[in-house]
């Protein structure tokens, strides 16, 4: 369904204009004010356009190190993710991606015996300061896994409206229409509004593998996050189902910065602004996707690109 | 082998040899046979409960207190009410007693204590109290709180034996299907930016409840049946108590008591108990299944 991902009607469904604009409910196709060109023309919206112009934020990694018990997975990184654009990491297996996005947003540490040193700067915050709750973090830095994973005990409805409802201090704040509009500015974000509307009630698990995946981004969109970390998000998909997620990425960066770990390089060409290629914990090079797959600086990163090895 | 086989010729090796044909004849025999010589037992079992129980059985079974009465006519020796309500109430403060700190002890060695040392002194003292005889928890209440209080035999008491022998079980089994949940499915809801104690009560014991309901209904059957514990805990008495502070009868006990009478009909009404205490299990378990069905779904 491409036509809900034009930008005019997804200003519409945007979960943002709603909360901000809304007050009440507003009838779906009541068009919010200062939409979509207001997000591409900074200039001309940027004085005017606050009521949706929800950025992405910008993530820095500074000497991020990743550790398994003793073992270090990743040594020492310096990246950085900027805001509203998406970041592909790509790599041989085992070579640290999935863990250095873990460590993003602190999933890393919920493994037994795993730790991380260095500073990862949200903007200006450092999630890894002690004074800085690990929920309101995970909130604004979402996450898609390898494996589309709904919760299998709720309905397409209750999958979505889940992030909602389990971030507590959320909680009472929302009420039953709005919880509803935001459910479906989720889902229509995601693009599976249309396949879905009629079926909101059945269980999340009865969906396709390609539509359960885009269940979970609904999810994830559902809380608002400023950044979104997409761990291998279509290699658990068919080629049709991959697209309509990339066709998702490149149509969700203009509200959230994205970083994307993949080991398909089509994918990273085709989606990424930037790519960062890691090597056995350790980041060899980044820059502009173009550069990175036609001119790479480094040999390695050359070899890999064109296949000489991975 | 004939000329029309596909498998001679040059295709020879692909044909079955006979040899192989037999060996997997006998064991899928033997296979056969055992789940029938399994099946012999059960069936006998539940024959002989519906064709001797169902014999006793008589509105008044169910509505009248035992009497006592048992060298007179078979019709005074009354029913077993005062052992189905005591069974029922025994059992029901036993499963309130035991299901909560169970369940809340699988939950904290799965979600927290995981693999730390403490989690497997609990697990290693879980697995003792497991292999425990059911008379030993009969006999440790007793001794602390009847003897050891002064005091004399009471319902809670049996309540107490009850769920200590309830509590490696529920324990056990939660803990067994809480591990089955997928560590994706935590995952994906701490993403979310949910609080670790919401994704436990949200996600975790949701998924997990139909599992859990299995478990918890085996403990129930197991507490149910016991007599052991009850003996010098509740002990017996005739009239129906519902005061848990005093005496209380149970189908174990009764039963136990009846079957050493000489009295026929008195050995009868064990055995109209002993159906009773089938019948009342397993609709116990129809109900738990039908409510997590329906919860699962909600």
């Amino acid at each position: 369904m491409t036509s809900d991902g034009t930008p005019a009607q997804v200003a519409d469904m945007d979960p943002e204009s709603r909360a901000k604009s809304g007050r009440e409910r507003i009838a779906p196709r009541a068009p919010a004010p200062a939409s979509a060109s207001a997000r591409d023309g900074d200039a001309a919206g940027a004085s005017t356009a606050t009521v949706d112009a929800k950025r992405g934020l910008s993530v820095t990694l500074e000497k991020l190190r990743a550790f398994y018990g003793e073992a270090e997975q990743v040594k020492g990184i310096d990246l950085d993710f900027r805001a509203n654009e998406v970041t592909a990491i790509i790599g041989p297996s085992g070579c640290g991606k999935s863990t250095l996005v873990r460590c993003v947003n602190r999933m890393h540490e919920e493994i037994p015996g795993a730790h991380a040193e260095g500073r990862v700067m949200l903007d200006e915050l450092d999630v890894y300061d002690p004074s800085v709750d690990v929920v309101a973090v995970r909130r604004a830095i979402g996450m898609v896994f390898q494996k589309p994973n709904p919760f299998p005990t709720m309905s397409v409805f209750d999958n979505v409206a889940a992030g909602l409802r389990l971030s507590s201090s959320a909680r009472s704040a929302h009420g039953r229409r709005d919880m509803q509009s935001k459910v479906e500015a989720a889902l229509r974000w995601a693009g599976l509004w249309d396949e879905v509307a009629d079926r909101l009630g059945e269980p999340g698990a009865g969906l396709s593998g390609g539509q359960q995946q885009r269940l979970c981004i609904a999810r994830s969109l559902a809380v608002e996050p400023e950044v979104i970390l997409m761990d291998e998000p279509c290699s658990a998909l068919d080629p049709i189902a991959t697209l309509r997620i990339e066709e998702l990425i490149d149509e969700l960066k203009k509200r959230v910065t994205i970083v994307i770990v993949t080991h398909n390089m089509q994918q990273a060409a085709r989606v990424a602004d930037r790519t960062a290629f890691m090597l056995s914990g350790e980041l060899v090079e980044v820059g502009p996707t173009q550069e990175i797959f036609t001119n790479p600086s480094d040999p390695r990163t050359e070899d890999y690109v064109t296949g000489k090895f991975g | 082998m004939s000329a029309q086989s596909p498998a001679s010729g040059q295709f020879a090796r692909f044909a079955v040899s006979p040899a192989r044909r037999r060996k997997d004849r006998i064991a899928r025999g033997t296979i056969l046979a055992g789940t029938v010589i399994a099946l012999i037992p059960l069936a006998l079992l539940v024959f002989y409960l519906l064709r001797k129980g169902l014999g006793s059985w008589s509105p008044s079974f169910f509505s009248t207190d035992p009497t006592g009465n048992t060298f007179f006519k078979a019709s005074s020796i009354g029913g077993i009410k005062s052992a189905i309500l005591g069974t029922v109430e025994m059992v029901a403060l036993a499963s309130a007693i035991a299901i909560p700190i169970g369940i809340g002890t699988a939950v904290w060695l799965v979600e927290y204590g995981r693999d730390s040392w403490f989690a497997n002194l609990v697990r290693f003292f879980v697995d003792v109290l497991t292999g425990v005889p059911s008379i030993v928890f009969g006999l440790f209440i007793y001794i602390v709180l009847v003897v050891g209080t002064g005091s004399s035999y009471a319902g809670y008491k049996g309540s107490l034996a009850l769920a200590l022998l309830m509590l490696p079980v529920v324990i056990r089994s939660a803990e067994v299907i809480l591990l089955l949940i997928p560590d994706a499915l935590r995952e994906s809801a701490l993403a979310l930016g949910a609080p670790r104690w919401r994704v436990i009560f949200s996600i975790v014991m949701p998924t997990a409840l139909p599992g859990m309901v299995t478990g918890v209904l085996l403990a129930i059957a197991r507490a149910a049946g016991e007599t052991a514990p009850l003996l010098f805990t509740a002990a017996a008495t005739q009239k129906t108590n519902l005061n848990l502070g005093q005496f209380m009868n149970s189908l174990p006990v009764q039963i136990y008591k009846d079957v050493t009478s000489p009295t026929t009909a008195v050995v009868d009404r064990a055995w109209g108990a002993a159906l009773t205490l089938v019948i009342m299990i397993l609709l116990l378990n129809l109900i738990a299944r039908l409510v997590s069905r329906r919860s699962r779904l909600a």
